[in-house]
């Protein structure tokens, strides 16, 4: 298992690798085409001070700005205990040395994210349209696969995959932007031009505009391959496929988009939050996730709950010989030294809704008053009278 | 001269080899001592619960005396025992009684319309549920260590360094042993 999450940081590393060659191949021709003769190292030393620049505030803040524009809300274990419950039951399940900080967002779109630098401060954010409509198991299988993210160092990946990729869309825009205007043409033809310079012109032309659809293509492939991935650790966590195939099942049906996400932040979620999958077109090369069809059918498929059976799983369903667990993880397989006996939780989906209910209840000042019959009532912040009567039994409350 | 260098060159390998092993072995003992340790924090919290559930059920589960001692019994049988496989057997004895206390809790209209009593259950379900994840764990981490104790050739450094192969955490669940017992006589 150890041993997947390296090889997998070696592939990844190729892929981020020639992302960066891109990078660098854009700064070369743009510094030749806008400065002349001996302007590619000028252009190179730019395009890689962009890059870390980029890449810095990414590495500092780049958890903290993904949980902003997505909206999201730390959350304390006496404000939703169940789905704190959840987070750290899968902690333990996937071995973390600590639990991740758990956000919420309040959006009726069902979907979840897990971000951060590092597995010791990751953060996990769930919607809370997530939190209403699935039940405890089904959650556990949603909070599993973002564990899963983290313990496979995915989120670090994503992170500097996606800021490389950002990198040279914001180049290649500034780059075409700049020969809009003219501004590199008249200086390549003062400065003695030639055939060099036009082959260089059409080259950076090209470039500037085939260099940001490319890195997109490989972090796209970086981020489908490892949604399978993530689906098996979840399966091997929770021992219980069938958890996250009908959460994955009722996300995929809610017909709500998620308001905050982005391009560029759509392959931290789950499923993706901008496109309602189509059949005909699963198999885009542009799409940031594998089918969801195709996800639900193999973790159905697999009965037990190891990698071995996802594999076996995943070439049945896709018609592949290839498997997409690596031999290493394979061989590690633990599950038949641990099978543990699942607890039934009888707190029912309603249950969670329920204390999503208080939570946003007390954010908008809602007062809590408990009744001696058991029911709660809700008191708004611009009531009035002094007194409140309980609608169960009649018992009056001061306000 | 040539020969004093390849010699030289091969025994720097070989010690390479030998100190990333015993590092290794190192480091898994201790993932082994962790993972043990975070069962046991939960095993700890279940046991600090347990009063508190007692506390909130007493009053509405009056008629079920039995089941109630019950769980006191087992946890009272948890501080009583002496070394590991008795504390195991104590722990899966909990369980059982925990889970015969929560089915017959049911039956109590009254007990499951009490909020108190819904958060208790949860807390407790969801401890259920946190031993069970971390002793999954670590008996993976287990697994690790005792195919690296076991297997050629890290078998040789751990046989000179005395690691030895670490026990997994296997549940003694009285009530799913007991049960098929048929009498044709």
């Amino acid at each position: 298992m150890w041993e997947q999450i390296a090889a997998n940081r070696r592939k990844s590393v190729v892929l981020v690798f020639f992302t960066a060659l891109l990078l660098v191949a854009l700064g070369w021709f743009g510094g030749e085409y806008f400065w002349g003769r001996g302007g590619g190292p000028t252009g190179v030393v730019i395009a890689l001070v962009v890059w870390l620049v980029m890449t810095l505030t990414a590495w500092f803040q780049g958890d903290n700005v993904m949980l902003k524009i997505s909206g999201a809300k730390k959350i304390e274990k006496k404000d939703l205990p169940i789905l704190h419950n959840i987070v750290e039951e899968m902690t333990l399940a996937a071995g973390l040395a600590k639990m991740p900080a758990v956000y919420v967002i309040d959006d009726p779109a069902p979907n979840a994210f897990a971000t951060g630098r590092r597995a010791e401060n990751a953060s996990v954010a769930v919607t809370s349209g997530l939190l209403n409509r699935l039940s405890r198991d089904e959650l556990q299988g949603v909070i599993a696969h973002e564990m899963a993210h983290i313990r496979n160092r995915d989120i670090q990946l994503m992170l500097f995959a996606g800021v490389l990729a950002g990198a040279i869309v914001i180049l290649a825009e500034v780059g075409l932007r700049g020969m809009w205007f003219g501004g590199g043409r008249s200086r390549s033809r003062r400065d003695g031009g030639g055939d060099s310079s036009s082959i260089i012109a059409i080259v950076a032309i090209v470039l500037m505009i085939l260099a940001p659809i490319l890195a997109r293509l490989i972090y796209f492939a970086v981020s489908r391959k490892r949604e399978y991935l993530a689906d098996a650790s979840a399966a091997t966590f929770t021992r219980y496929p069938e958890g996250l195939a009908s959460a994955l099942e009722k996300i995929s049906r809610a017909p709500d988009k998620l308001g905050s996400a982005t391009s560029a932040t759509a392959p931290m979620y789950i499923i993706n939050p901008l496109k309602r999958t189509k059949k005909h077109m699963a198999a885009n090369a542009t799409s940031t996730h594998p089918p969801i069809d195709e996800r639900i059918r193999i973790l159905r498929a697999m009965g037990a709950g190891s990698f071995a059976d996802y594999d076996r799983s995943y070439r049945e369903i896709k018609g592949a010989k290839k498997g997409v667990i690596p031999g290493s993880a394979l061989k590690e397989d633990g599950s038949e030294a641990a099978a543990p006996t699942r607890e039934k939780v009888s707190a029912s989906q309603r249950e969670i809704a329920r204390q999503v209910d208080d939570l946003f209840y007390k954010k908008d000042g809602y007062h809590r008053i408990e009744c001696s019959c058991g029911t709660v009532l809700k008191i708004p912040p611009d009531f009035k009278a002094d007194e409140a009567k309980c609608p169960r039994c009649g018992t009056r409350h001061k306000v | 001269m040539l020969f004093v260098l390849i010699l030289a060159g091969l025994m720097v390998v070989v010690v390479a080899w030998v100190v990333g092993m015993y590092n290794g072995l190192v480091g898994l003992r201790n993932q082994v001592k962790e993972s043990w340790a975070q069962v046991d924090v939960q095993l700890k919290r279940r046991f600090d619960l347990i009063p508190n559930l007692m506390e909130t059920v007493k009053g509405y589960m009056s008629h079920e005396r039995e089941t109630l001692e019950a769980v006191t019994k087992a946890r009272a049988a948890i501080s009583g025992a002496g070394g590991m496989p008795e504390r195991m057997a104590a722990e899966g004895g909990l369980t059982a009684a925990l889970g015969r206390l929560f089915a017959v809790s049911e039956s109590y209209p009254d007990l499951k319309a009490s909020t108190n009593f819904l958060s208790l259950q949860e807390e407790l379900a969801s401890t259920e549920n946190k031993i069970s994840f971390a002793r999954q764990f670590y008996n993976e981490t287990v697994m690790r260590m005792n195919n690296k104790v076991q297997m050629f050739p890290s078998n040789i450094i751990a046989g000179m360094f005395n690691f030895t192969a670490e026990t997994f955490f296997e549940v003694e669940d009285e009530a799913e042993r007991a049960a098929p017992k048929v009498d044709f006589s």
